[in-house]
């Protein structure tokens, strides 16, 4: 027996505790709760190689319990390669495109297309959540009702709106941070032209915020580009065009959009 | 989904429009010299005799038959004038231009002969017996329980067929009383082929399973165990000609497999009698001929030739095709797959011949076929991948004779006509396409399914031809005038099998509809 294992030398001597078998069950019945409290409780360089112990664990298991499910089912290992679908022999060895393939892919060539007729320049934007959107606002002499929402982002407000009375507006649009006038670029021509909003065709985040105005990234406005002297194949001076915002207007104080022609 | 044979081009309603001539035969025609002769045998009847320069069909035929002295019963012809020239003399070289109508319309007016020469008329006895057209499906017969994917009929009686499917078994059908008859189960996967031993009295069935079964014809029952031998799907089934069957026997089955093996079995042991290996591909067909070689076609682009007399030697490798060979056919097929029975066979008159008759009338009937200006010639082709189709004589050289180009897709059928006249080609770019049987030379395009054609079926008496397609319909077309004759929708989905009895009386479908189908005048 080696030197240093003066244990084993002395439970081979004495034996063990009288209550070593006991305590050895109950240690082991409290394992469960004290991965869980370390699991809770470990913080730091500790917590991670903890966290990654459990995890490679938990992998192993869920491996093991999936190699003995399939094991228990019955019948050959490689399943028969129909699909109730039986093919004569010239057509055994052939890449025959399956019709459902071949509708699926059809369906999406026709979404592809589709989406290419309302392509933007800006397709996609960040989301923005309600309590970004509105700051709410307490009312009531203790200041204990909050039915009152402030919009935080920039408006277009219509000529001639008139705020409804204190107790009825639930949605406050500040004025400070309305917009009458946006720098619309022709994206062909270059040319950039500070020109008048005529309305907000529609915002992407909500349907509400189209109602309300609220101009942000990525929502559609209609201007006035009369200015701009364009004409119609028919040579009608058009006025109102469709421009998309590029930019958020609350961080720059204005708004910056692009043409869509 | 019945479909309609698309409108006309611009360019076909043009030419509608423009002026025609009328086919008038002028009345100041000369006499010509003409003189008979066989195609098969290359005889020549009656010397040479002095005609009326404008003599139709008709008239030819019946001066042809009183020549023959057969004024009682006269044999129908066809007549086509042998148009030699000096240099495809050295070549040994025939041209045969077809007579249709008379004799001023096809050769005279287009100024291929003139009245001065000398014509020589090579005639061919049709069918005497006239298949009418199928126009109706008579019935609609469930029982399998997926896809068909093969059928066939019996040779010695045409009320019996023979259907393999997706359901693992294969069915005989009495198409008499269009009832089911036995259900042959026993295989574990798809039924994949099917065929009727010329004697008419096995039943082989190749499957999925890697198996093939033989079953008794007449009570359905299973003949042994399973021949096991290959190690992958077995794509095609042939039988030995009943003309080289050794009297006493009972006919040998040929399989060729995915594995890309071909075996050979014997029936009565049910043992392999010899594997011939050498396709480094699976096999897509295999035929055995009248001359006792096989022939096997596979995905590896070649097609070999192994002579069963020397129990399996690889004689011939025929390479040129470009891409996988789909299928084979033989000039000799119809008559070897009819045995020693011809159309007027019946389950009653079969039964009175002995094996011995059976054999020697088989072997009447090869030769009839297969004897071309009194050599036994057969034609092979083959069809593939590459869109094309190449002809063969193997007797004779391991060269293509011609190269049959046209299909703009894949050709997945081909099939001879029951005399070797024609030569038929279904292709996945939905046309069919007929040829000379003789040298492979293009005759004319059907053209009128909308999906893929997968196979097409003659009629006994060569006159018509019926196609399945994916499209979900049979369509029937008239040779002569190479023209659509009837279309039978009826199917609900792609039809996968299609075949035509050999009197003539019915034609048997399949698909993925699970029905089959008879269809009859």
């Amino acid at each position: 027996m080696p030197q240093n294992e003066y244990i084993e030398q002395h439970i081979k001597q004495h034996g063990r505790r009288l209550d070593h078998e006991e305590r050895k069950r109950k240690k082991e019945a409290r394992e469960g709760h004290r991965v869980a409290k370390d699991a809770q409780t470990l913080k730091g360089w500790r917590g991670k190689q903890f966290a990654k112990k459990r995890y490679s664990e938990k992998v192993a298991m869920k491996k093991k319990i999936k190699a003995h499910q399939e094991s228990k089912i019955k019948g050959p290992s490689t399943p028969n390669d129909e699909n109730g679908e039986a093919l004569p022999t010239y057509l055994l060895d052939r890449q025959t495109n399956n019709t459902a393939k071949a509708i699926s892919s059809s369906i999406k060539q026709k979404r592809l297309e589709k989406a290419d007729k309302f392509s933007v320049p800006l397709p996609k934007v960040r989301g923005i959540s309600e309590e970004e959107m509105f700051k709410v606002i307490k009312t009531g002499t203790k200041k204990s009702k909050s039915w009152k929402r402030m919009i935080t982002k920039h408006t277009f407000v219509g000529e001639g709106f008139t705020r409804r009375p204190v107790k009825m507006e639930r949605i406050i649009r500040p004025s400070a941070l309305r917009q009458k006038k946006a720098n619309v670029t022709h994206p062909e021509l270059k040319v950039t032209v500070f020109l008048p909003i005529l309305g907000v065709k529609k915002n992407p985040q909500s349907p509400m915020y189209t109602q309300l105005g609220v101009l942000t990234k990525g929502t559609i406005i209609e201007v006035n580009v009369s200015e701009l002297g364009l004409v119609t194949a028919g040579g009608k001076v058009v006025w109102g065009k469709y421009a998309q915002i590029t930019n958020e207007p609350d961080r720059d104080g204005c708004v910056n959009a692009v043409l869509l022609v | 989904m019945a479909t309609v044979i698309p409108p006309p081009s611009k360019k076909q309603k043009k030419e509608a429009q423009q002026v025609r001539e009328v086919d008038l035969v002028p009345k100041d025609l000369p006499n010509v010299l003409i003189k008979f002769q066989a195609s098969d045998s290359g005889e020549s009847i009656g010397g040479s005799i002095r005609v009326p320069g404008g003599i139709t069909e008709k008239q030819l035929e019946e001066l042809l038959n009183q020549l023959h002295g057969e004024t009682a019963e006269p044999v129908p012809y066809t007549f086509s004038l042998l148009n030699t020239s000096d240099d495809d003399k050295k070549n040994n070289d025939q041209k045969l231009i077809d007579i249709k109508d008379n004799l001023y319309s096809s050769v005279l007016k287009p100024g291929i002969k003139t009245t001065e020469d000398f014509l020589t008329l090579v005639y061919t006895p049709r069918a005497v017996f006239k298949v009418r057209a199928i126009t109706r499906s008579n019935a609609a017969i469930a029982g399998h329980g997926s896809t068909i994917l093969c059928c066939q009929f019996a040779p010695n009686d045409s009320g019996r067929m023979c259907s393999g499917a997706g359901d693992s078994t294969a069915r005989v059908w009495d198409c008499n009383t269009q009832t089911p008859l036995y259900t042959l189960s026993g295989h574990s996967n798809w039924v994949l082929c099917v065929a009727y031993s010329p004697c008419g009295t096995m039943i082989a069935t190749g499957s999925m399973d890697n198996t093939i079964r033989l079953w008794d014809a007449d009570t359905g029952k299973p003949i042994g165990n399973p021949l096991v031998g290959h190690t992958k799907w077995i794509s095609s089934l042939t039988w030995e000609p009943l003309h080289l069957v050794k009297s006493g026997q009972i006919p040998r089955l040929a399989s060729g497999s995915k594995d890309g093996s071909v075996k050979v079995w014997d029936t009565t042991t049910r043992n392999c009698s010899f594997t011939m290996n050498g396709h480094t591909n699976s096999v897509s067909c295999t035929k055995w001929s009248g001359s006792n070689i096989i022939y096997s076609a596979s995905h590896d682009k070649t097609i070999k030739a192994w002579d069963i007399s020397a129990n399996g030697k690889c004689i011939q490798t025929l390479k040129s095709h470009a891409h996988w060979v789909n299928h084979l056919a033989l000039s000799t097929d119809y008559v070897l797959r009819r045995g020693g029975f011809d159309h007027t066979s019946t389950k009653a008159s079969s039964k009175k011949q002995s094996m011995d008759e059976l054999i020697q009338k088989a072997k009447d009937q090869y030769e009839k076929v297969a004897k071309l200006n009194s050599t036994i010639s057969e034609r092979l082709v083959t069809a593939s991948d590459d869109f094309t189709m190449y002809f063969w004589e193997p007797l004779k050289s391991s060269k293509p004779i011609t190269r049959m180009t046209g299909h703009q897709k894949l050709v997945n059928h081909v099939s001879f006509s029951p005399n070797g006249r024609y030569v038929t080609s279904s292709s996945f770019d939905n046309s069919i396409k007929l040829w000379s049987g003789y040298n492979g030379s293009f005759v004319g395009t059907f053209r009128g399914h909308v999906a893929p054609v997968y196979q097409t079926a003659w009629s006994a008496d060569e006159r018509l031809l019926v196609s399945c397609s994916k499209d979900t319909t049979l369509k029937v077309w008239d040779i002569r005038s190479l023209k659509l004759s009837v279309d039978l929708p009826g199917h609900s989905d792609e039809v996968y099998a299609v075949d035509w009895s050999l009197d003539g009386n019915r034609v048997a479908s399949g698909g993925k509809d699970k029905m089959i189908r008879l269809w009859s005048h």
